[in-house]
C-alpha cells in the first residue's frame, strides 16, 4: 500500500489505522507469513502494536501479539509466565526508553559511583535477555535509549561522566557490546529515530503524562516502520536488487542528447556533486550485498560511456547486469529477474520519471518503487525506506556480488559447449551433503525463510527449530553445499524428513535458484536414499503445497521417479517413492563428499 | 468558525478514527455512546482533532473534557 511506504503521512496513519488494516487484509494478494510477537513494554504499547501490525501486513507478514501489562516488561519477562510460554513467540520486542532509567548519576557522585549505576542497569537488562534466550529460544529486539529531554549542565552533559547525555551514551554502548556477541539479538535504534524526527517533538512530555507513551503519538508510525524493517529483514523479506535508471537518476542530463562529456557528474558543479554522492551511496549498497542492475532507455554503447568517464564513481564492473535498450522497462525488469533467477518482488526500481514508475507499478507486482523526486533527496529516500535493512551481515552477503560474477562466467562457459553434459563435467563440481552441522545452522534457517521458488512445502524455520531438528533422532536432515571451478556457492539446498517406522515424510525440500540445472537436486536425492537405506526406510513420501511462487517444482517429485498418490481440491499433492535394493544413482556430474 | 462547522468537521474526524460512517455527534455524546472509544482511542482522537484544526489542545483541557459539547467549546475557544 503506497500510503505505508516512506515518506508516509504519520498523522493520517494514526487516524486511519482501522480502515488501513481492513484494506490490507481484504486486498492481500498472496498468503501471509504468520508470526508471533511478544511486546514487553516499559511504557504504553497499544498503538505501537496496532501500527506495527500495519507495516508488517504491508510486508506480507501477519502478526499475532502478546502484550505485557503496562511497564511490566521486566517482571513479565523474568518470572515464570505460563501465558507467554504458551504463546511461544517468534520474537520478543522490549520497548523501553529513557523513561525506564531508574537511576542517573548525581552531581556529587564519584566516577566509580556513576559507573556502578550504569553497571547495575546494564546487568539487569543482560539478566533479562539471557533469561529470555534460555526460556523462549527466539530473537530479541531491544530499544536503545534516546537522548534525554533536558540537560542539567547544558553542553557539559555530554562530556562529563555525571551528565545524563553522557550516561545514556555509556548505557547504549554496553547494549551494543552485548549485541555484538549474540546473533539473535537486535538493537532497535530509537535514539537515531528520535534525532531524525526531532527530539523536541518526539519527547513532548504531554504524551508521557497523559498516556504514558515514551514518544509523541505522531512519531509512533516512524518508530514502528523502522521496527517492522528489522522484523521483515529477520524473516527474509528484504529486497535484493537495485534496478537503476541512468539519465537524471545516476547522472544529470540525458546522455543520448548531451553526450557523455556533458552529463552532470563529478566535482565540477554542485549538481554533479549531488549525483556523485548518490553514486557513492549506491556503490556502498553493493558492499552489503545488494545487486546493482541498470534499466535505461538508451543505446547500450551510449549508456556505457557514462561509466567510462574517469570521474564516474560507479564503474561498469559494479553492475551485475547492464540493460540499456528501447524495450518497456517492465519487460527489462522481468528479464533481469529471470537472468538472476530472482522474483521481481526482490527488486527496488529507482527512476526519476513518474511515468516509468507507474508502468512498473502496473506491470510488476511487488516491486518497491520509491518516489525519487529530486536528486538531492535520493539518498535520503532510499536510506530511510530500509529496503536492505541489515540484521545479519553474513559471509554470503559480502560475497554475493562475487558469486553472481562467477555465475556470469559459468554462463559464458556454457555457451562454449555444444552439449550441456559436457559443460557440467567441465565445471568440476564438488558437493558436500551431510546432516545439519552447527556452523551452518544460521544459513540453513536463513534459506528456509528466503527460498520461495524451489521450495516444495514453504515451511519456515527459526534457527532454534533447525537446531532441534538436527538433534531429533526421528528426523533425517541434509544440507547441500556446492563448489565448482569458478567458486563456492555455499549452502544451497536443505532437506528435512520425518521418520515413521519404515517410512520417511519429507517436511521440507528446498534449493537456492542460483544452482538451478546443475543436478544438485539429484545429488540430494541420492544422498537421501542412501540415508534411508542405512536406517531401514523403504518408502519416501513427498508433499507439494502450491503457492504463488513455487510453480517450478510442481512436478519435481514426478521427475525424480515418485508416483503421485493423492491430490486435493487445492492442488496439494502427495507422492510416493519405493526404494529398491538396487537404487541407481541419478547424479552423474557432481562429486559428493569427496567420492 | 461556527458551531455547526465545527460539528461537521468533528463528525468527519470521528468517522475516520472509528472507521464508522454512521456516527452522529451531539453535545451529550460521550465515550459511553461509541463502542470503540476507549482510553487508547481517545489519544488518537485527540491527535486527529489537533491535526484537523491545526492547534494543540493543552493537557489541562484534555483532562477535563467530559463530552463532545465540551470538546466543541474548547475547539471554538482555541480556534479564535
Amino acid at each position: 500500500m503506497r500510503e505505508l511506504e516512506y515518506p508516509f503521512d504519520a498523522e493520517w496513519i494514526v487516524k486511519k489505522k482501522k480502515s488501513i488494516k481492513r484494506q490490507l487484509l481484504e486486498n492481500a494478494e498472496s498468503s501471509f507469513l504468520d508470526k508471533k510477537i511478544a511486546i514487553l513494554g516499559g511504557s504504553t504499547t497499544n498503538d505501537i502494536k496496532n501500527i506495527l501490525e500495519l507495516f508488517l501486513l504491508n510486508q506480507g507478514i501477519r502478526p499475532s501479539f502478546y502484550e505485557s501489562e503496562y511497564n511490566q516488561y521486566y517482571e513479565d519477562g523474568m518470572f515464570p509466565n505460563p501465558q507467554l510460554e504458551a504463546f511461544a513467540p517468534d520474537v520478543i520486542y522490549i520497548h523501553t526508553s529513557n523513561r525506564n532509567i531508574s537511576e542517573y548519576p548525581a552531581v556529587t557522585d564519584s566516577r566509580e559511583e556513576a559507573e556502578a549505576k550504569a553497571k547495575r542497569l546494564v546487568s539487569r537488562f543482560e539478566g533479562l535477555w539471557n533469561h529470555l534466550f534460555e526460556v523462549y529460544h527466539c530473537a530479541i529486539i531491544q530499544n536503545n535509549f534516546e537522548a534525554p529531554y533536558f540537560r542539567l549542565m547544558g553542553n557539559k552533559d555530554a562530556s562529563d561522566y555525571r551528565g545524563r547525555v553522557n550516561f545514556i551514551h555509556r548505557l547504549n554502548q554496553a547494549f551494543y557490546d552485548f549485541a555484538e556477541n549474540y546473533g539473535n539479538f537486535y538493537i532497535h535504534d530509537i535514539a537515531y529515530e528520535a534525532t531524525m524526527y526531532g527530539l523536541e517533538k518526539w519527547a513532548d512530555p504531554y504524551y508521557w503524562h497523559m498516556y504514558k507513551y515514551a514518544m509523541c503519538v505522531p512519531a509512533i508510525p516512524e518508530t514502528c516502520f523502522q521496527l517492522a524493517n528489522i522484523m521483515k529483514s529477520i524473516w527474509g523479506k528484504n529486497k535484493k536488487v537495485l534496478n537503476l535508471d541512468l539519465d537524471n537518476t545516476l547522472w544529470g542530463g540525458v546522455i543520448g542528447d548531451d553526450g557523455a562529456e556533458n552529463i552532470e557528474i563529478g566535482q565540477e558543479t554542485s549538481m554533479g556533486q549531488v549525483y556523485s554522492e548518490f553514486q557513492e551511496y549506491v556503490k556502498l549498497q553493493k558492499s552489503i550485498g545488494v545487486l546493482l542492475t541498470t534499466n535505461s532507455k538508451n543505446n547500450e554503447d551510449t549508456a556505457k560511456a557514462g561509466f567510462e568517464r574517469p570521474d564516474s564513481v560507479l564503474k561498469l564492473e559494479d553492475f551485475t547486469t547492464f540493460t540499456a535498450n528501447w524495450n518497456p522497462k517492465s519487460e527489462n525488469l522481468k528479464q533481469t529477474a529471470t537472468n538472476l533467477t530472482l522474483l521481481p518482488e526482490s527488486f527496488v526500481f529507482v527512476d526519476d520519471n513518474p511515468a516509468e514508475r507507474e508502468i512498473i507499478r502496473m506491470e510488476c507486482k511487488g516491486v518497491a518503487i520509491p518516489e525519487m523526486d529530486a536528486p538531492e533527496h535520493y539518498v535520503h529516500i532510499l536510506d530511510r525506506s530500509g529496503f536492505f535493512e541489515v540484521t545479519n551481515l553474513s559471509e554470503d552477503d559480502l560475497k554475493r556480488n562475487e558469486m553472481y560474477q562467477q555465475n556470469a562466467k559459468r554462463q559464458q562457459e556454457e555457451a562454449s559447449y555444444a552439449n550441456y553434459g559436457e559443460y557440467l563435467t567441465g565445471l568440476s563440481m564438488q558437493g558436500t551433503i551431510r546432516a545439519f552441522e552447527p556452523i551452518y545452522m544460521s544459513r540453513i534457517a536463513q534459506l528456509t525463510n528466503k527460498s520461495n521458488q524451489f521450495n516444495l512445502t514453504t515451511r519456515r524455520y527459526t534457527q532454534a527449530q533447525i537446531e532441534e531438528a538436527a538433534t531429533d533422532p526421528l528426523k533425517i536432515t541434509l544440507y547441500g553445499k556446492l563448489e565448482d571451478k569458478f567458486g563456492d556457492n555455499g549452502v544451497v539446498s536443505v532437506v528435512i524428513g520425518k521418520k515413521e517406522q519404515h517410512k520417511l515424510h519429507i517436511d521440507l525440500w528446498l534449493m537456492s535458484c542460483r544452482v538451478l540445472k546443475r543436478d544438485m537436486e539429484l545429488a540430494m536425492m541420492d544422498e537421501l536414499v542412501e540415508r534411508c537405506k542405512e536406517q531401514g526406510i523403504t518408502q519416501i513420501f513427498g508433499y507439494y503445497y502450491p503457492t504463488a511462487k513455487n510453480g517450478m517444482v510442481k512436478d519435481f517429485y514426478g521427475v525424480l521417479g515418485f508416483v503421485k498418490i493423492a491430490e486435493d481440491e487445492d492442488q496439494n499433492t502427495v507422492w510416493e517413492f519405493d526404494i529398491e535394493e538396487f537404487y541407481e544413482k541419478k547424479n552423474h556430474y557432481i562429486t559428493v563428499n569427496g567420492q | 468558525m461556527s458551531r455547526e462547522e465545527v460539528y461537521e468537521r468533528l463528525t468527519a474526524v470521528f468517522q475516520e478514527v472509528f472507521d464508522d460512517d454512521s456516527i452522529e455527534l451531539k453535545d451529550e455524546t460521550t465515550s459511553e455512546d461509541i463502542e470503540d472509544w476507549d482510553s487508547f482511542e481517545h489519544i488518537n482522537l485527540v491527535v486527529a482533532v489537533e491535526t484537523e484544526f491545526s492547534f494543540k489542545i493543552p493537557m489541562g483541557k484534555v483532562i477535563t473534557m467530559k463530552n463532545v459539547g465540551e470538546m466543541v467549546d474548547i475547539i471554538l475557544s482555541l480556534g479564535k
